[in-house]
C-alpha cells in the first residue's frame, strides 16, 4: 500500500471566526501517495484511464465516453444560475485518486492514514452505535464498507457503485441512468463521465431496514474533483434510511464535488434519505438528486447545506405510480461568502400524487441563501396536490435571501399552492431572552435554532444534535 | 467548451413589418417636432433594430410562446383615420372629467376638462401638445425608467413609431376625484399600434386615469403600448386599464410606476382581449412612506395566453407594496404570473407582498406562477404566496342545492373570486363598469 507519510498539515485558524468555525471537525488533511491517478484536465484519455483501472465492461466505457461528448457539448447554465459557475477550471481538476478499489470490511484492515480520517471524523464510532451499515468515501474510492449482518441476512445489498457494477451489474445496469439522463443537465454528464465510488443499495421486498445505513464522503486532495454516484432501489413495500455526510478540509484553491444520486421507489416502498453537508467553504458543490416513486410509494429527501462555497442543489421526486409521495425538506445556512442554491423538484406525473416542500434558510453575514423550486402537473391528471412553504431568515442587515419557484399547473382537479415569507429575528424575543440571563449571541442561537427546529426533529437524534451545534457554532459572532 | 448554436433569427425576424423605409415613412409623415424628439426617436430605433428577440434561455420569457411574437407582417396605421363606432360591448361606462380618444394612435376626439381644472394648471393633452407646451416636463418623464422586465427591444420600438398618446399633468395639489379617461382603438387588418399614456402628478396632487383599450374590428393588430405614472411626494394616482382588444391581437404593454415619498398608487389592469398578451409591471419605490399597489383581473378564454411579468423595487426604506393578481382560466388557456420582489440593501422596513392566484375552470387550461423575492435587506416584511385550484366543491355543492344551474354557478363564482381585487377600486362606478365589461367577455 501507500507510503504513509506523517506530515499532518492543520490549516491554521481562518482570520474570519464567523466563516471558518462551521468547516473546523473536517479541516484537517494528510498527505497522501496514491496508486491511481488520472492526471490534470479532463478528456477522452482521463476517462479511458478510469475505466481501465476499474476494469469495466465495454458498455460502460462507450456509456461514459459519450457522456463526456454531451458534458463538453453543454453550456453553463449561467443564464439562470450564479456566475460563479465559470469560476470553476475544469482543466486544473484531479478527476480521480484512488489507493486500490477494494473497500476493507474492517477498520483494522484500512490503511491507517485513512483510518485515522475517519475516526477524527468520529465514523467507526457512529457505526458502532446506530447505524446498520457504513460506506466510508475518500476521495474517488470507497475505503471502508461494512453492512450489519443481521441486515445482509435479509437479502440487503449495500456497497459502493463500483463494486456493485461487477457484482450486480444485472440490477445496477437496469436502473442506472434511468431516473437523471446523461444529459440532464451539465453536471449530471460529468458526472456520468468520470463517476467513481458512491453507493449501491438494494433492499428486497418487504423488507424494512430498522436502522439508517449511512454513507461518508470525502475529499482529502487538493484541486480535486469527487463524483460518487448513487443509486437505491427500494422493491415492493420495502423501507430505507440511507444517511450521508461529507467534508473536506479547508484549500486555497476551488475542489469541485459533482455527485448524481437516483432513487427507486416501487410500489409501495419507502426511502428516506438524509444529507447533511458541511463542505469547506471552497467547494462547488453541484449535484443532482432524483427519485422515482411507483405507486404508493413514498421519496423523502431531508437536505441540510452548511458549508461549500456554491451549492446547487434541487433533490427532486417523479412521481410515476398512482398516490405516489414526494416530499422535501431543506435547511440552509449561508454564512459570509457563501451561496446555498437550493430547493426541489416535484414531477407530477400520475394521479392522486402529492408533493410537500419545506424549505427554511438561514443567512448570517453577507451570506445568500437561495430556494429554486420546479412543481410541474401535466395534463389530463386528476387529483394531484401540492403545498410548498418557503422560509428565510436574515440575520444580519447586509444579508440576502432569493425565492425563485416554478409552478406549472394544467387542468382543473388539482390543488396547488406556494408560500414564502422573509422575516428577522424577533427583537422582542431576543430581549426576551437576554433579560432572562442570556447572552445576545445564546439569544440569537436559540432563536434561530427555534426557527429550524420543527424541520430538525425529523432528523435522526445523532443528526439533530449535530446540526443544532453547527448551527450554534455558524451564530457565534454573528450578532454585533 | 463548445460554441453556442448558430442564431436562427435572421436580420428580416429581427426587425419584421418595421424596416427602415417603413421607420423613415413614420418619421416625415409626423407633425413638426422638435429635434431632440425625432433624434431619441431614431436611437430607439437602432436599439429596437440591433436588440435580439427573445431567446428560449431569457429567463425573463421563461414559459412564454417565443414563436407568438413575431414581428412580420403589421405596419403601422395609415394617416386620417376615420373615427369609427365603438362596439357597444366594449363601452365603458364611466363618467369622466375629461377623455382622450385615440383612433389608430391619433387623437380623433374626447372631451375638453372643465375650465375650472384648466385654471388651476391641469393638463389633459397629447403628447405632440406638450412636445410644444410641456417639453421640459416630457423630457424628463416620457419613457425614463429602466426596461428591466424583457422587452427592451420592444419598448424601443414603441418610443421609435409612437404616434402620439395622452400626456396628463396635475399640478401640486390640485385634486380631481372624476376619471380621466383614454381610449385607445385600434382598426384594419395588421394595423400595428403604438399606445401611450403619462400621468405627472406634483406633490400632494391627487388624478384617476383609465386606459381602455380597443379593437374596432377583429382584425389581427400589433399594439406595442407604454404607460409611466409618475406620483410625486404625497400623491395619488389611481389607475386601471381595461384591455379589451380584438382576439386576434398580438399585445405587448410595459407599465411603469414611480412612487415618491408618502405617495399612493394604485394600478389595477383588466385583460379580457388579445390572442397573445405580455403585460410588463414595473413599480420603483423610491422615497420613504412610498405605497404601490398592483392588482390585476384576468379571464383567460380560448387558446389565448396572459403573460403578466412584474417587478416591486424597494429602493428606500419604509415603503410598502401590494400585489394581487387572479386569472380565471377557461378553455384551452395559459397564464403566465412571473413576480419578483427587490429589497435593495438599506431599504430596512420594506412591507412587500405578492399574491398570484389562479382558478383553473377547464382541464385543458394551464396556469405558470414564478413568484420570486431578492431580499437583501434583513429588517423586513415580504410574504408571497401563489395557488392553482378549482372552484371550491363545497361552494359548488351549495348553489346546486340551491337550484342554481351549473353555469350560472359558475359565473357567481368567478366574480366572488375577482370581488376580492375589485373591491379594493375606490370608484363604484368604475367598479360597476370593470364588471359589465368582465360579463359581456365571459362565455360559459
Amino acid at each position: 500500500m501507500s507510503e504513509i507519510t506523517d506530515s499532518e498539515t492543520l490549516e491554521a485558524a481562518p482570520d474570519n471566526p464567523v466563516s471558518g468555525i462551521d468547516q473546523s471537525s473536517g479541516n484537517f488533511k494528510y498527505d497522501m501517495t496514491y496508486d491511481f491517478d488520472a492526471g490534470t484536465g479532463l478528456n477522452e484519455r482521463t476517462v479511458d484511464y478510469i475505466s481501465s483501472v476499474k476494469k469495466e465492461a465495454a458498455w460502460l466505457h462507450d456509456f461514459r465516453q459519450s457522456a463526456l461528448k454531451v458534458f463538453n457539448s453543454k453550456p453553463l447554465p449561467t443564464h439562470w444560475a450564479t456566475k460563479d459557475l465559470e469560476n470553476i477550471n475544469f482543466d486544473k481538476i484531479r478527476y480521480y485518486l484512488s489507493q486500490g478499489l477494494k473497500p476493507k470490511r474492517t477498520w483494522d484492515e484500512v490503511p491507517a492514514d485513512i483510518k485515522r480520517t475517519f475516526e477524527r471524523l468520529g465514523i467507526p464510532e457512529q457505526e458502532r452505535k446506530f447505524l446498520a451499515g457504513v460506506e466510508a468515501q475518500f476521495d474517488s474510492e470507497a475505503a471502508y464498507s461494512n453492512i450489519k449482518e443481521a441486515v445482509a441476512k435479509q437479502g440487503v445489498i449495500f456497497m459502493n457503485s463500483t463494486e456493485a457494477l461487477r457484482e450486480h451489474p444485472e440490477i445496477f445496469r437496469k436502473y442506472f441512468g434511468k431516473v437523471i439522463p446523461t444529459g440532464d443537465n451539465k453536471f449530471s454528464a460529468l458526472n456520468s463521465a468520470v463517476f467513481s465510488g458512491g453507493s449501491f443499495i438494494y433492499v428486497p421486498p418487504g423488507v424494512k431496514v430498522s436502522h439508517p445505513l449511512q454513507a461518508y464522503f470525502r475529499i482529502n486532495a487538493e484541486n480535486f474533483g469527487q463524483f460518487e454516484r448513487t443509486l437505491i432501489i427500494a422493491d415492493e413495500g420495502s423501507e430505507l434510511t440511507y444517511m450521508e455526510g461529507c467534508t473536506a478540509p479547508k484549500f486555497s484553491t476551488a475542489t469541485l464535488h459533482s455527485a448524481v444520486v437516483e432513487l427507486v421507489a416501487l410500489k409501495g416502498a419507502k426511502i428516506q434519505y438524509i444529507t447533511v453537508q458541511n463542505w469547506s467553504s471552497n467547494v462547488f458543490n453541484l449535484v443532482t438528486k432524483r427519485g422515482l416513486a411507483h405507486d404508493e410509494a413514498e421519496i423523502k429527501w431531508i437536505d441540510c447545506n452548511i458549508g461549500s462555497r456554491l451549492t446547487m442543489k434541487y433533490p427532486g421526486v417523479v412521481l410515476k405510480g398512482r398516490k405516489a409521495r414526494g416530499e422535501v425538506i431543506s435547511i440552509a445556512l449561508a454564512n459570509d461568502g457563501q451561496h446555498q442554491d437550493t430547493g426541489a423538484k416535484m414531477v407530477h406525473a400520475a394521479d392522486e400524487t402529492t408533493s410537500t416542500v419545506v424549505s427554511k434558510s438561514i443567512s448570517v453575514g453577507q451570506g445568500r441563501a437561495t430556494y429554486r423550486g420546479v412543481v410541474h402537473i401535466p395534463r389530463h391528471l386528476k387529483g394531484c396536490k401540492n403545498n410548498t412553504e418557503c422560509d428565510a431568515l436574515l440575520i444580519n442587515t447586509n444579508s440576502r435571501t432569493d425565492t425563485y419557484p416554478a409552478i406549472t399547473v394544467r387542468g382543473d382537479r388539482h390543488a396547488v399552492q406556494h408560500e414564502a415569507s422573509v422575516s428577522k429575528v424577533s427583537a422582542e424575543q431576543i430581549f426576551y431572552m437576554q433579560q432572562r440571563g442570556l447572552t445576545e449571541g445564546q439569544a440569537m442561537s436559540l432563536s434561530v435554532n427555534g426557527f429550524v427546529n420543527d424541520l430538525a426533529r425529523q432528523f435522526p437524534m445523532e443528526y439533530s444534535v449535530e446540526l443544532k451545534r453547527l448551527i450554534d457554532l455558524e451564530m457565534e459572532g454573528s450578532v454585533g | 467548451m463548445s460554441k453556442s448554436a448558430p442564431t436562427l433569427s435572421t436580420a428580416a425576424d429581427l426587425i419584421g413589418g418595421f424596416t427602415m423605409d417603413v421607420f423613415e415613412r413614420h418619421l416625415s409623415s409626423l407633425p413638426k417636432a422638435p429635434a431632440w424628439w425625432l433624434e431619441r426617436k431614431r436611437a430607439a430605433y437602432a436599439r429596437f433594430a440591433a436588440l435580439p428577440l427573445p431567446a428560449r434561455t431569457d429567463e425573463a420569457w421563461r414559459f412564454s410562446n417565443l414563436s407568438g411574437i413575431n414581428l412580420s407582417g403589421f405596419a403601422p396605421a395609415e394617416r386620417d383615420p376615420k373615427p369609427h363606432p365603438q362596439d357597444p360591448a366594449d363601452a365603458l361606462a364611466v363618467a369622466p372629467v375629461a377623455s382622450l380618444v385615440f383612433v389608430n394612435g391619433r387623437l380623433s376626439g374626447g372631451a375638453l376638462p372643465p375650465p375650472e381644472l384648466v385654471a388651476k394648471g391641469v393638463v389633459i393633452s397629447t403628447l405632440y401638445e406638450a412636445l410644444a407646451k410641456h417639453p421640459d416636463l416630457l423630457r424628463e418623464h416620457f419613457m425614463a425608467q429602466p426596461q428591466k422586465l424583457g422587452s427592451a427591444k420592444f419598448a424601443a420600438l414603441h418610443e421609435a413609431f409612437v404616434e402620439d398618446g395622452a400626456f396628463i399633468h396635475v399640478p401640486k395639489g390640485v385634486e380631481i376625484q372624476k376619471p380621466i379617461v383614454v381610449v385607445h382603438s385600434v382598426s384594419g387588418m395588421a394595423t400595428a399600434v403604438f399606445p401611450h399614456t403619462l400621468v405627472i402628478a406634483g406633490d400632494n396632487a391627487r388624478v384617476s386615469v383609465v386606459d381602455h383599450f380597443t379593437s374596432a374590428d377583429k382584425h389581427r393588430h400589433f399594439a406595442c403600448g407604454a404607460n409611466d405614472l409618475y406620483a410625486g411626494h404625497g400623491s395619488r394616482i389611481a389607475y386601471a386599464a381595461a384591455q379589451c382588444w380584438s382576439h386576434e391581437t398580438l399585445s405587448l404593454q410595459f407599465n411603469s410606476t414611480v412612487v415618491r415619498r408618502d405617495a399612493r398608487v394604485q394600478s389595477l389592469n383588466l385583460h379580457l382581449g388579445a390572442k397573445q398578451a405580455r403585460h410588463e409591471s414595473l413599480s420603483q419605490l423610491q422615497a420613504p412612506g412610498g405605497f404601490s399597489e398592483m392588482l390585476a383581473v384576468t379571464v383567460a378564454t380560448g387558446s389565448r395566453e396572459f403573460d403578466q411579468r412584474t417587478l416591486q423595487i424597494h429602493q428606500a426604506p419604509s415603503t410598502k407594496s401590494d400585489l394581487l393578481y387572479k386569472n380565471a382560466l377557461l378553455d384551452k388557456a395559459r397564464t403566465i404570473f412571473s413576480g419578483l420582489i427587490v429589497v435593495d440593501p438599506d431599504a430596512q422596513k420594506t412591507d412587500a407582498y405578492q399574491s398570484n392566484r389562479n382558478l383553473m375552470l377547464s382541464d385543458d387550461a394551464e396556469s405558470n406562477s414564478l413568484p420570486g423575492l431578492e431580499i437583501q435587506a434583513n429588517d423586513v416584511r415580504c410574504t408571497h404566496g401563489a395557488t392553482s385550484s378549482r372552484i371550491d366543491p363545497e361552494q359548488e355543492f351549495y348553489l346546486k342545492t340551491r337550484g342554481i344551474p351549473q353555469k350560472a354557478a359558475n359565473e357567481l363564482l368567478i366574480f366572488g373570486f375577482f370581488e376580492e381585487v375589485l373591491n379594493r377600486l375606490e370608484d363604484d362606478e368604475l367598479h360597476a363598469a370593470l364588471r359589465t365589461l368582465i360579463r359581456t367577455r365571459i362565455h360559459l
